[in-house]
């Protein structure tokens, strides 16, 4: 919404500078998001008067002038045929940006003659849409004051109106908060009636109360439509609206002065004598688009040529104005009136309509037909229901001053939609709320300076203000006119923080998972929660119910069901750049379906192995590098033991490098190893990549202990000892197999048991293989005799004979 | 006499000429051992009188000592010497490279919400959750959102595709639907980490990723959201002003952060305000304690009694405040991001340029990060 300072003053008695305004708008709640000055834009022009003009040698339609200007006196070629000795008029000076033309005067000759500097038409100072000459100005401007000031532009305020503010939509809806600010005082708005001087011919009939509940209307004739007086224009112009003749400009210009939308019909086209607002005539708008069955002849879509030269197809759920006994559309209600009645400099007889239009209708109409025009964003957000009749008789009065002629009485059908109900409001809510100390007359005084009756405890809010519903709302009015910054600064009373921190232990692990794979050298990401669906359907993922209805763009349109993708992508993106050797993570959901139960978060790491080459040959295989990693981080979230399973991973991994980390037969906490080539492929990535996923929702939750009291540490005072054990397997058989039966055949002596070496090769014989186990043995209570040593190798053996067939290597 | 001063000189002569440990041992054992030349005398001392044994005695053991001192004195001179070879032929280059090892960053944004989270747990709030799929009601009408309204326009809302019964969820487009959830008693079975209807007093926050169908150079169609919610019985305005000052103060880590209050409109707070803070932008970027500009950083309010209706509390009873902070923008305007669009990019030499250390943890010792 855009105003003026003078446009402000016809309804606010103040001196206030723009400044003030802008502050003290800002402050009770009116967001201003510009405020432009065309003074600056104009700072290089000035008044000037033209003391001499002449006939240019060589070209018929240009003048050379000689000017006086702040400058001293200039010869100044001009080609406007109303450059005379002795107008005062407007220069610019070389060097000059010309707003209006988009150029940069230049000392250059025109037709053989110098022009030192330019006179300009208002179209040039981009004052007016056209122009025709060069401006002509009151001859007691004196040379050298400012064109802004000559021609009384003004700095142009720009706000944000919040929905529920549509009263801000017109300039006294400012001037009425502002003077409640404080900010001057509120002048009077009342609008004296016109009485009519005949019936009015047009009759209005309402067929659908619901989407149009009040219309009013009357004649006017024997007018004379035309360009609209210059003060009129001037206004339109300022605040950036294009004028277009008198009887519309007056239409616009009360719509932006009390936010009243009016609309005007020329008379003479209109069919018939009585206006129909009802429902259009057309398809659901939320009905299938296509369907084969034929149209019903009664259900004949109907459509309307608006004002805009534009064709809409009218649909069921917009309301239609009509005319010829209601068949003809003649406007969409509330939202842009129709091209065959509209008023043109010809118009001698016109029929003023001011109504209100269902606020969530016309919005819809709006969305539907994408019309954005200043009456559907009035009537959308909702217009004062209390003002229809004197919009009305606002209108009739310009109309009359302006273009003269004879109005009819006013119609009026149906009635205006109820006002506010009163308000039961305890003064004290003020304080409860906002701890805000107010006595009762100035909470009584701010309501009554915005509009509210008051009357003892009951309060009844201005028919402008259909946003105020109880008495929370009041409260607001009273803060916002007091000031914010009048509010008092009161700590929180302590509360008593649950011992051992506020987090959940699902939430302190993935902000441990963070620092933890921050510290093994990843670096964290956050990537969109959707992807493509084709990239989706790799993993997975791709159901009909993640699909999103409205993507930002369609390679954003599905909820990912995980985040490898996001990650494989974003390293591809860097080894693009030149940035092949990348390690990264992510912590964040997804979504296996469109319930809370569906979605899950997890830890996501990646490591695009181009290690740079080393000078001295070393190197870890970064498969079991990552699977270093991995470990270390469950070791962090205090993960139970895990099994490995190895061959049974989804689909997207290298189905020979790749396994699963699992809590018991069903639950998989994790999966780990390299993304299968054909992923990679058709993510456009080149591989190898490794990657593991871990679903904290896998995890046990366990109890938040506000102090993780240790378990009591027994040292063993006896030497460790270490045996070394060469088996035989089948080599299908798992490591790990192996090492969990080792471990488990004595719990109590032995502390762990590694494989130390893979042996495949001559003297093994055809698919079996070697793995050399050290075990670790941890006497507890005495030292072992070579004896007990002898029983616990034979158990170690047994056990790893029975658990995966494995014979000791002769 | 003369022979043993010959002796020894000629041993001596013998032990300093010794080119190399070997030489040394084969002397020593000429000399020392078991018939080694001193070895002989010391053995003739028994056949000698007393009184030749008296003044021999001494003579042949000074000899022995005098022999046996200067080889141990040229064995440690070469051992020494051996050593210093051995290790000159040891010596690498320390200026080669150390095995790479990479070095990981947390997002700034994950740091910024870690940052906040241990500021509001200060003042005993506790984390609450919610899922990013939401439904209508959730997001919009318990809100105090109508069906309809314009208010939902403003927020570009991403639909997920209608279910057989056309309705059709939304992507949460702030952490607002979480205060439904910690606030309303439901009987529909969700997981542990979503939020259920709690008991008042509340104090949480709620830090997640919302969604807007918007895209340019300041708006993402993901970015991340802090929500709060204080519900209580004498919960007003003043706390909720002493709450977000007092946040702010301790996140910018600056001093003399000015902010300010001003109304705005928000249809789930009545009254609604917005905080602004004081800062300069004529250096081209934002300095967060200094100047005459103004920068938004926080929506809030008190919660609109319809949406303590909607949630089953009793607005005669219940009140409190809401906020809602903008993460990734709080977290550029402290650290100096200055494209937020980079923030989602994944581009490694962003994260290790604006990413943080694993010990960078908020810590009342050390600071924030």
């Amino acid at each position: 919404m855009k105003f003026t300072l003078s446009w402000l003053k016809e309804h606010l008695e103040t001196q206030a500078t723009v400044d003030q305004v802008v502050e003290a708008m800002t402050m009770a709640g009116l967001e201003v998001e510009h405020v432009e000055n065309p003074a600056a834009k104009l700072a290089a022009f000035s008044v000037a008067k033209i003391v001499e003009a002449v006939q240019h040698p060589n070209a018929d339609r240009l003048r050379v002038c000689q000017v006086d200007t702040r400058d001293g006196r200039k010869e100044i070629v001009c080609g406007a045929p109303n450059a005379r000795v002795g107008l005062t008029t407007i220069y610019a000076p070389l060097g000059a940006f010309v707003p209006g033309s988009g150029i940069t005067l230049e000392a250059r000759p025109v037709r053989g003659v110098v022009s030192n500097g330019m006179l300009c038409s208002a179209s040039e100072l981009e004052t007016a849409e056209e122009s025709d000459g060069i401006l002509e100005l009151p001859s007691d401007l004196a040379v050298g004051t400012s064109a802004a000031e000559a021609l009384g532009l003004e700095a142009v305020i720009d706000f944000e109106v919040t929905p529920n503010r549509p009263d801000w939509l017109g300039v006294v809806g400012i001037a009425r908060d502002l003077a409640a600010a404080g900010l001057g005082t509120l002048k009077d708005t009342a609008v004296d009636p016109v009485k009519g001087a005949f019936p009015c011919p047009v009759s209005v009939r309402l067929d659908s109360p619901e989407a149009c509940p009040i219309f009013a209307g009357r004649l006017i004739r024997g007018v004379k439509n035309g360009p609209s007086p210059a003060w009129l224009q001037q206004k339109l112009i300022s605040i950036g609206l294009r004028p277009i003749n008198t009887l519309v400009d007056i239409t616009n210009l009360i719509s932006y002065d009390r936010a009243r939308p009016l609309h005007v019909y020329d008379r003479a086209k209109m069919v018939g004598d009585v206006i129909v607002a009802r429902l259009g005539v057309g398809r659901d708008a939320s009905a299938p688009t296509h369907t084969d069955e034929p149209t019903p002849a009664q259900h004949r879509d109907e459509q309307l040529i608006a004002l805009d030269g534009k064709t809409y197809d009218i649909t069921s759920e917009m309301c239609v104005i009509a005319d010829a006994g209601g068949e003809r559309p003649v406007g969409l209600g509330g939202v842009m009136g129709g091209e065959s009645t509209g008023c043109s400099e010809d118009t001698t007889e016109v029929f003023v309509e001011s109504a209100w239009f269902d606020p969530i209708r016309t919005a819809q109409t709006g969305r539907t037909t994408g019309i954005t025009s200043d009456a559907q964003y009035r009537f959308a957000r909702g217009v004062d229901p209390g003002f229809v009749v004197d919009g009305l008789e606002l209108a009739t009065r310009l109309i009359l001053e302006l273009c003269g002629g004879e109005a009819s009485e006013v119609v009026v059908a149906g009635a205006a939609p109820a006002a506010p109900g009163p308000i039961s409001f305890d003064r004290s809510y003020v304080r409860q709320l906002t701890g805000l100390a107010l006595s009762d007359d100035r909470i009584d005084q701010i309501l009554r300076d915005l509009g509210f009756a008051v009357d003892g405890s009951s309060v009844t809010p201005p028919t402008w203000r259909r946003d105020v519903e109880g008495r929370a709302d009041l409260v607001e009015e009273v803060a916002r006119i007091e000031g914010y910054d009048a509010l008092p600064i009161e700590p929180l009373p302590d509360m008593p923080r649950p011992a051992g921190g506020v987090l959940s232990v699902r939430q302190g692990r993935m902000r441990t998972a963070r620092r933890a794979m921050a510290a093994l050298g990843y670096a964290e990401t956050v990537s969109w929660s959707f992807l493509p669906r084709s990239a989706a359907r790799l993993f997975g993922g791709g159901g009909d119910a993640l699909m999103v209805a409205n993507p930002i763009s369609a390679d954003l349109d599905c909820m990912r069901p995980s985040v490898l993708p996001n990650l494989i992508e974003a390293a591809g993106r860097n080894a693009r750049k030149g940035f092949a050797d990348v390690a990264l993570f992510e912590i964040g959901p997804i979504y296996r379906g469109d319930e809370p139960a569906d979605q899950s978060v997890v830890v996501a790491g990646l490591i695009a192995p181009h290690a740079p080459r080393r000078w001295d040959g070393g190197g870890d295989d970064p498969l079991f590098a990552l699977k270093a990693d991995l470990m270390a981080l469950l070791d962090e979230l205090g993960a139970p033991a895990l099994q490995t399973a190895q061959g049974s991973s989804s689909s997207w991994w290298h189905p020979g490098r790749s396994a699963r980390l699992q809590l018991g037969p069903k639950t998989i906490v994790a999966e780990f190893g390299e993304l299968h080539p054909q992923v990679l492929k058709a993510l456009d990535v080149a591989g190898p990549v490794l990657a593991f996923e871990l679903n904290f929702d896998a995890l046990p939750e366990g109890k938040r202990k506000a102090v993780k009291t240790k378990a009591a540490l027994s040292l063993s005072p006896h030497m460790p000892l270490s045996r070394d054990f060469a088996f035989v397997v089948d080599e299908a058989v798992a490591a790990g197999d192996l090492i969990r039966a080792v471990a488990g055949a004595d719990k109590a002596l032995i502390a762990q048991a590694r494989v130390f070496d893979v042996y495949r090769g001559p003297g093994l014989g055809e698919g079996v293989k070697s793995l050399a186990v050290e075990v670790l043995v941890q006497p507890q209570d005495h030292t072992l005799a070579e004896a007990e040593i002898e029983q616990l190798s034979a158990k170690v053996v047994a056990a790893a004979a029975k658990a995966v067939g494995a014979k000791l290597r002769s | 006499m003369t022979d043993l001063n010959t002796l020894k000189t000629d041993l001596i002569a013998q032990v300093d000429a010794a080119p190399d440990a070997a030489a040394l041992e084969a002397i020593r054992i000429s000399a020392l051992g078991k018939s080694g030349q001193i070895s002989e005398l010391l053995k003739s001392l028994g056949k000698m009188s007393p009184d030749e044994r008296r003044e021999q005695g001494p003579l042949i053991n000074g000899l022995r000592d005098a022999v046996a001192a200067r080889l141990a004195e040229r064995k440690a001179a070469m051992d020494a010497a051996e050593l210093d070879r051995r290790l000159a032929a040891e010596s690498v280059d320390l200026s080669l490279p150390a095995p790479p090892r990479r070095r990981g960053s947390v997002h700034p944004t994950m740091q910024v919400m870690d940052e906040m989270v241990s500021i509001f747990a200060e003042m005993g709030f506790s984390v609450a959750e919610g899922p990013d799929i939401e439904t209508d009601f959730n997001n919009f009408t318990a809100l105090n959102f109508p069906p309809k309204h314009p208010a939902r326009e403003m927020h570009d809302t991403f639909f997920m595709a209608p279910d057989e019964a056309g309705e059709r969820k939304v992507l949460r487009t702030h952490t607002s639907p979480v205060q439904v959830r910690v606030m309303r008693q439901i009987n529909e079975k969700v997981p542990a980490w979503v939020a259920t209807g709690q008991e008042p007093p509340i104090r949480v926050v709620v830090p997640g990723r919302t969604y807007r169908c918007d895209s340019d150079a300041t708006h993402t169609p993901m970015f991340h959201q802090m929500e709060g919610l204080v519900i209580d019985k004498a919960v007003h305005m003043g706390h909720l002003k002493w709450t977000l000052e007092t946040f702010i103060s301790r996140f910018f880590e600056t001093e003399g952060v000015v902010s300010r209050f001003r109304p705005h409109h928000f249809p789930f707070t009545e009254p609604s305000a917005e905080m602004d803070v004081q800062c300069d932008r004529s250096g081209g970027d934002i300095k967060i304690g200094q100047g005459t500009d103004w920068l938004e950083v926080v929506g809030c309010g008190m919660v609109h009694p319809n949406v303590l209706r909607n949630c089953g509390l009793d607005p005669e009873i219940w009140q409190g405040f809401a906020f809602g902070f903008g993460v990734d923008r709080l977290g550029m305007l402290k650290y100096g991001m200055p494209d937020l669009r980079d923030m989602f990019a994944g581009d490694t030499r962003w994260l290790g340029h604006y990413g943080f250390s694993p010990f960078a943890a908020p810590n009342p010792a050390t600071g924030l990060s």
